[in-house]
């Protein structure tokens, strides 16, 4: 189906809805074509080609909510789901909260936000295999001590999302991404370490050449070999950018509505507040161009836009969909997000930390003790009371210089006052990804070993 | 045809047995060395309850075939969401194009395989249970947590279940089908105390029917043990930093071997030799005191299946014994490629994913020690009994996982709650450090989910009580 078609579609079963009893109904459905080529040791290893689609269906009925989802798009087949939906409405208990936006909050055109490349959607197949056979050969060039590979790949996808609601909302958008990956095996003969590198863009034209993801991934993997533990102690934590953007997730969870209006995050009740240390700003903008996490309207048919979290220190906004926010008696920052089945849930658009001026050498440079944190494993973050413990890897500084790899060791402490203790913001910002954050260094966490 | 799942699709669908011949045929047609469709047709429902209303109602249909063609170490692979046999007909001739050649593949004719389990047989479904039967049940726990404590402030509770069918065909002959319920049910309790929040989680389930629900995991034991989490919580102190004795609790801590040497032994990783395990078989990876194996035949487990997602009956596998490394878990395309055992270990989040070595139910054997000597012997340590997730890198071994409900041991005795922690280690170092094997063995209560390759798998795990002479804690407490 085409983009028409499949509003036409979405349309369809909106109305179906309110036919069967639904007093209102919101419609998603949603088309993939993906690709898929896996390589290792020089040889193609898998070759995956597929396209899909699903619908998903949300219905109320004076309060009561219940939803469905199915990949089978034949009358029938929506017939019968779109009357379990009314059923199992009947059945959940009246929420006044739940329903469809304010219909003046819709939005009223759908810019395009250069989601879609036609040059990812017609790449030769023969194209996309020798440009993940190219970073894994850079990979394995670098150094003899690259022995091995767990492979690579080049990933593909191209979509049309598109939603219908009963408040008479229908809009659509195309998206592509491509990503590329490489995860090379580096032995010094005794034990071998593991590392990997990617990019992943909209547009085929931004994405980093293979050559430099080879390169980069093998570096990561080399500079393992040889790691060991270090004393427990307390010392400044430098992340990189790659777990700085975890940590950014970890402050997204505790910003997002779902976290908030449950009372479930270290962050409840302090808008208006002092959270971190001034130099600290966190945006949410779901309408940067070109970019992963854009899209011209959320999955409720409001407009996405540019939402300040934190401002200088200060907690400013939480990110809401229209559920949360009539929880919390806020405005939905149109940042609701849904998979096919299920109520809309929050999710972020671009989000980001503002990226100081201090180059990462120079931040390293100021330590004249601290920990260099490249890695990070399991998933030992509290949201609710904001502890945080996860196994480390990384590098250790002495001096101001990187000194010898670290491996075995983890780093503790708490995200309210790992916020409260950022020392150093890099000016290293690069959108790999939704999350994006440069090198962060916190004053102190406790690394156990 | 005496296969349920296989006669669910021949009638759903008017496909026939000379259908699945020449699909395989197709897939086949410019060479290879296998082939194999994957059909399944998903029912999946939840329920959920938050602030004491039922907020939540959805149910899902999503149904599709996999094709796979395999020529060496090569595998193409296409899926198509609507069971046709003009759409299958496409997503095979894709995935033929990973071989080159045309024609010389061996093709036997399908016959229906014949069972050699029958590890499930759900009188009642939950999928076709009354709604208001599983609404109840829900309801029931939040009343119950919310009962026990007054300061248990908010309950989440859920309930979700599916209904799978799958049939798999593939060109050695082999033809099977399977019928495969699972469900579970969740709660959350956040307790506050004057602005101290903590939670507190629990649930379980399985390939089990209603009754599962109402009698062995009934409302009250599930409400009981996430709002008893959170009230303890609430006066736990700081975790302790750096080394220590570590007592794991029955059950669910067996979350360590699925990520200290369970993903390190999948096959896949090994015959790659990125496995921190690699070539070590035969070779002392454990104290003499453990013996782990994966089986994927206890009956009614979460992590249980009659036949893998290649078709293949599902095993018993020592991985360890003894403290010697035995075996690993292996799927069609790596024991070919290994000259080894096939396991019974293929398995795939859907039809929309290749299958590749996955674990079941993976858990340590029993010892002879009582839990109560295994405390009394530790003169300080760290005594955890409740986990959340965990994560480990297979090349270089290093794993976490972090603990949710965790004691200190201070001269034999369960002393003080301290926070949840992340404990780490090396796979093939740390179970050469387990000092005591307790003869409590516990599987999980059914709640495991295993990520690899980004593929979703349902797992079971177990130990019984476990000490281990030295364990890395994350906590703060220097």
């Amino acid at each position: 189906m085409n983009k028409e078609l499949l509003e036409e579609f979405a349309t369809g079963v909106v109305r179906q809805a309110l036919q069967s009893g639904a007093s209102a109904a919101e419609a998603v459905v949603r088309q993939r074509t993906e690709f898929s080529v896996g390589v290792r040791l020089g040889e193609v290893e898998t070759l995956e080609e597929s396209a899909d689609e699903g619908f998903g269906l949300r219905v109320l009925i004076d309060g009561r909510q219940a939803s469905v989802s199915g990949s089978d798009l034949s009358p029938e087949a929506i017939a019968s789901l779109v009357k379990q939906a009314i059923m199992l409405a009947r059945a959940t208990s009246p929420d006044d909260s739940a329903g469809l936006p304010d219909p003046d909050l819709l939005a009223r055109v759908v810019p395009d936000l250069e989601l879609y490349d036609l040059a990812v959607e017609t790449l030769p197949t023969e194209e996309k295999i020798q440009l993940a056979l190219r970073a894994e050969a850079a990979a394995r060039e670098v150094s003899p001590k690259i022995t091995n590979s767990d492979g690579g790949g080049f990933d593909t996808s191209t979509g049309v999302a598109v939603l219908a609601n009963s408040l008479g909302f229908v809009g659509s958008y195309s998206g592509t991404t491509c990503s590329l990956t490489t995860v090379p095996v580096a032995s010094d003969g005794e034990k071998m370490q593991r590392a990997y590198w990617y990019d992943v863009r909209r547009k085929l034209s931004e994405l980093e050449s293979p050559e430099e993801i080879g390169r980069v991934a093998a570096e990561r993997a080399l500079r393992k070999l040889g790691a060991r533990p270090v004393e427990t102690q307390s010392v400044p934590v430098v992340f990189e950018p790659t777990l700085a953007r975890e940590l950014l997730g970890d402050i997204f969870q505790a910003v997002s509505g779902e976290s908030v209006f449950r009372k479930a995050s270290f962050l409840v009740g302090q808008l208006g507040e002092r959270v971190a240390v001034d130099s600290l700003t966190v945006v949410d903008d779901g309408q940067m161009p070109g970019k992963l996490g854009s899209r011209p309207f959320d999955s409720e048919g409001l407009p996405t836009r540019r939402t300040v979290v934190i401002r200088n220190g200060i907690l400013e906004n939480y990110l809401l969909n229209t559920y949360t926010g009539r929880k919390l008696g806020l405005k939905s920052t149109g940042n609701a997000s849904r998979a096919l089945v299920g109520a809309p849930g929050v999710g972020a658009g671009n989000m980001f930390i503002e990226p100081g001026t201090k180059s990462p050498e120079e931040i390293i440079k100021s330590l004249s003790k601290g920990f260099l944190v490249t890695e990070l494993l399991g998933f030992g973050v509290n949201i609710v009371t904001g502890d945080y413990s996860r196994s480390a890897s990384g590098i250790w500084i002495e001096s101001g210089e990187l000194t010898f790899p670290v491996q075995g060791v983890t780093v503790a402490g708490n995200l309210k006052e790992m916020l409260n203790s950022i020392e150093t913001i890099g000016n290293d910002l690069d959108f790999r990804g939704s999350l994006a954050s440069p090198t962060l260094l916190i004053g102190s966490m406790t690394v156990s070993a | 045809m005496t296969n349920d799942a296989i006669r669910f699709f021949f009638d759903r669908y008017g496909l026939t047995l000379a259908n699945i011949d020449s699909l395989l045929s197709r897939a086949l047609a410019r060479g290879g060395d296998y082939a194999d469709l994957y059909f399944e047709y998903r029912l999946s429902n939840s329920l959920g309850l938050e602030e004491e209303i039922i907020k939540s109602a959805t149910k899902s249909i999503h149904q599709g075939v996999g094709v796979r063609v395999i020529v060496g170490e090569k595998t193409g692979y296409a899926y198509t969401d609507e069971i046709t046999v003009e759409s299958i007909s496409r997503a095979a001739e894709t995935a033929s194009h990973i071989a080159r050649t045309v024609g010389a593949s061996r093709l036997e004719g399908v016959n229906v395989s014949a069972r050699a389990h029958d590890l499930y047989p759900v009188d009642v479904p939950l999928s076709s249970v009354e709604l208001d039967r599983k609404i109840e049940l829900i309801k029931e726990t939040n009343r119950v947590a919310r009962s026990l404590d007054r300061r248990i402030r908010e309950v989440q509770v859920s309930l979700a279940d599916e209904l799978k069918y799958v049939m798999i065909a593939s060109s050695d002959g082999r033809f099977a089908g399977d019928v495969q319920p699972l469900s579970r049910i969740a709660a959350t309790c956040i307790a506050d105390d004057d602005g101290n929040l903590q939670v507190g989680r629990s649930g379980g389930g399985g390939r089990v029917g209603i009754d599962f629900f109402e009698s062995v995991l009934p409302p009250d034991e599930v409400a009981r043990l996430a709002a008893n989490q959170a009230i303890i919580q609430l006066d736990a102190m700081d975790a302790p930093a750096g080394k220590m004795e570590v007592v794991l609790g029955p059950g669910w801590p067996g979350i360590l071997l699925h990520e200290a040497v369970g993903h390190g032994l999948e096959a896949d990783f090994n015959r790659k030799g990125v496995s921190a395990f690699s070539g070590l078989i035969g070779q002392r990876v454990a104290s003499h005191l453990c013996t782990v194996v994966d089986d994927g035949t206890i009956p009614n487990r979460r992590g249980s299946l009659n036949i893998d997602d290649e078709g293949e009956t599902t095993t018993r596998t020592v991985l360890i014994e003894d403290g010697i490394l035995r075996g690993y878990m292996s799927d069609y395309l790596n024991s070919g490629l290994m000259k080894s055992q096939r396991t019974g270990n293929g398995r795939r989040e859907s039809y929309k994913f290749m299958p590749m070595p996955r674990m079941t139910n993976t858990f340590m054997l029993a010892g002879q020690e009582t839990k109560e000597d295994i405390i009394k012997s530790v003169k300080r340590g760290l005594y955890a009994v409740q986990f959340g997730g965990g994560q480990v890198d297979i090349t270089s071994g290093e794993f976490a996982f972090t603990a949710s409900e965790a004691y200190l041991i201070e001269d034999g005795k369960v002393t003080v709650p301290v926070k949840g922690a992340t404990l780490r280690g090396n796979g093939p170092e740390s179970l050469k450090n387990v000092t005591a094997v307790g003869n409590d063995l516990e599987l999980d209560s059914g709640v495991g989910l295993c990520g690899k390759g980004g593929q979703s798998v349902p797992v079971g795990v177990g130990v019984p009580t476990l000490k281990i002479s030295e364990m890395t804690v994350g906590g703060t407490q220097v």
